[in-house]
């Protein structure tokens, strides 16, 4: 899966989440989940559960923890994968 | 807010109900005495005995209307028919949703109770991968949808709700006992708006439990609509339903100055419990604790006990209806022949358990607002020990003009009994 196609399924994985739709509609890589998307922080876990399910992956707490944009977690993917 | 001998007034009524979804179809439904009991093929695969039961329809579709998509994936039934019943008595009292206010209300609350809560989360989700050792698949929903306090916390949210938040429980008498504690928030001058009701998801986790008591109809199962039997002499047990109720009371000077539309006053509204003795135990009342409820109400309301036109009663369907009735003829001290109407919303929705008091209470002000007594349905072959109560039990929808008072009483498990007093606009 190329980059482009591991974040659209990112972003259509946040899009539930995101509380700020002008942000969610001008995501872009540097975009960060938690100030700009307004994600609740407590539903970090839910979307950390979703990518994995979503691209069959495991991701461990200390990775998850690092995620702040969505450019982390689309990089933290391509790594896993 | 200052003195604390407020008048309590309802300004705002929202029901989500196995018959209806509301207030215009609910006071249709009550009227032309339609039934919310259907046959449900799970609860037979599930080899229930009861397999019958009131579940509000189209909700699927409906809360989405109400909620977003992120709130609804931390929500349960119990969560989403609170959200919906709440949201729609803010409205209906006339107030704008407060999508774009930044600070919280701090003069309106809310008590939303329930009678066991999001027990389907606990069924379905959290015990099985607890059990399987796959706690970190859980997610962070959990908490907040099995904390008791789960339906009330989710409207705080919603309605920016500043005064009190909390979500109380005993059981059958819960709806009844939230608006009776809402109440005396507003008349102490604590709160100035307080929503107040209950709501039940319609979980087979909860009906579960009372199906193996043997307390729930199994006799009716291919005529569901004629299950639920108040009074009847074939009464065999109640039919488990769901739903939600939810009044906005409002302190009487701050819902005329804002121009509200002013459904009815409560006048009196008491709570008790029978502490198990005098033949009261777990599960059934303590006679002399019931009448001594529906007296304090009335005798806090300083009206006479003629002047009530009806009784909505708790009347569920078990062998505890006549002693029902008994309990408020003493109390009132009313021969059978004067006695106001009596009659059971639960005949048409079932019994929805934590959100009964709310759902019959939004009946009864609708009653009172309309001027008709809804019909007490399946009670055609009435009880023996009720026949001298024949004429005061209606099996179809009496226009009474001039209604102006009702009580509403409920009674739940535990010995606890509930009454409030509504009197038509003051």
């Amino acid at each position: 899966m190329d980059t482009q196609e591991v974040f659209k399924k990112v972003v259509e994985i946040l899009k539930p989440f995101a509380k700020n739709e002008e942000a969610l509609s001008n995501v872009s890589m540097e975009t960060s989940i938690q100030s700009d998307l307004e994600v609740n922080s407590a539903r970090l876990v839910d979307i950390v559960l979703e990518i994995e399910d979503g691209f069959d992956i495991e991701i461990s707490d200390d990775d998850a923890d690092q995620v702040n944009t969505v450019g982390d977690a689309v990089n933290l993917i391509a790594a896993a994968e | 807010m200052n003195a604390c001998d407020n008048r309590v007034v309802v300004t705002g009524l929202g029901v989500l109900a196995p018959n209806a979804h509301g207030l215009e179809a609910f006071t249709k439904a009550l009227k032309n005495g339609n039934s919310g009991i259907s046959f449900h093929e799970h609860l037979a695969e599930l080899k229930f005995g009861c397999q019958v039961g009131g579940i509000p329809d189209g909700v699927e579709e409906l809360q989405t209307k109400y909620l977003t998509e992120e709130e609804l994936f931390a929500m349960n039934a119990n969560m989403v028919y609170a959200a919906i019943a709440a949201i729609d008595a803010w409205t209906d009292a006339g107030l704008e949703l407060p999508e774009d206010i930044a600070e919280a209300d701090w003069d309106t609350g809310g008590i939303i109770g329930t009678g066991i809560g999001g027990i389907d989360t606990i069924g379905d989700t959290l015990a099985p991968k607890t059990k399987e050792g796959r706690v970190r698949r859980l997610g962070s929903t959990m908490v907040e949808q099995i904390m008791s306090s789960g339906n009330s916390a989710r409207i705080a949210g919603k309605l920016a709700l500043g005064n009190q938040v909390s979500t109380n429980s005993s059981a059958c008498n819960t709806g009844t006992e939230a608006i009776v504690q809402a109440y005396h928030r507003i008349k102490d001058g604590l709160a100035i708006r307080m929503l107040a009701g209950g709501s039940e998801g319609p979980s087979h986790y909860i009906w579960a439990g009372f199906d193996a008591m043997r307390v729930l109809n199994r006799t009716m199962n291919h005529e569901p609509e004629a299950a639920s039997r108040p009074m009847s002499a074939s009464a065999a047990g109640f039919i488990p339903g769901s739903g939600a109720g939810i009044l906005m009371l409002e302190n009487l000077e701050s819902a005329l100055e804002r121009g509200a539309h002013i459904y009815a006053e409560i006048v009196g509204a008491f709570l008790n419990c029978g502490g198990h003795r005098q033949g009261g135990s777990m599960t059934a009342p303590n006679p002399h604790s019931v009448q001594r409820c529906l007296r304090g109400a009335l005798e806090m309301s300083g009206l006479e006990a003629n002047q009530i036109g009806a009784i909505n009663g708790h009347l569920t369907a078990t062998f505890a209806d006549p002693y029902e009735v008994e309990n408020w003829s003493k109390a009132l001290q009313l021969p059978a022949a004067e006695m106001p109407y009596i009659h059971s919303t639960k005949s048409l929705i079932g019994h929805a358990l934590g959100a009964a008091g709310g759902l019959e209470s939004v009946a009864s002000v609708l009653e009172l607002e309309h001027g008709f007594v809804h019909p007490s349905l399946n009670c055609e072959d009435l009880h023996p020990d009720l026949s001298e109560y024949a004429e005061r039990i209606p099996q179809d929808c009496i226009e009474v003009e001039d209604l102006s008072v009702v009580a509403k009483a409920s009674f739940g498990f535990g010995d606890v009994n509930g009454c409030v007093i509504f009197k038509k606009n003051p």
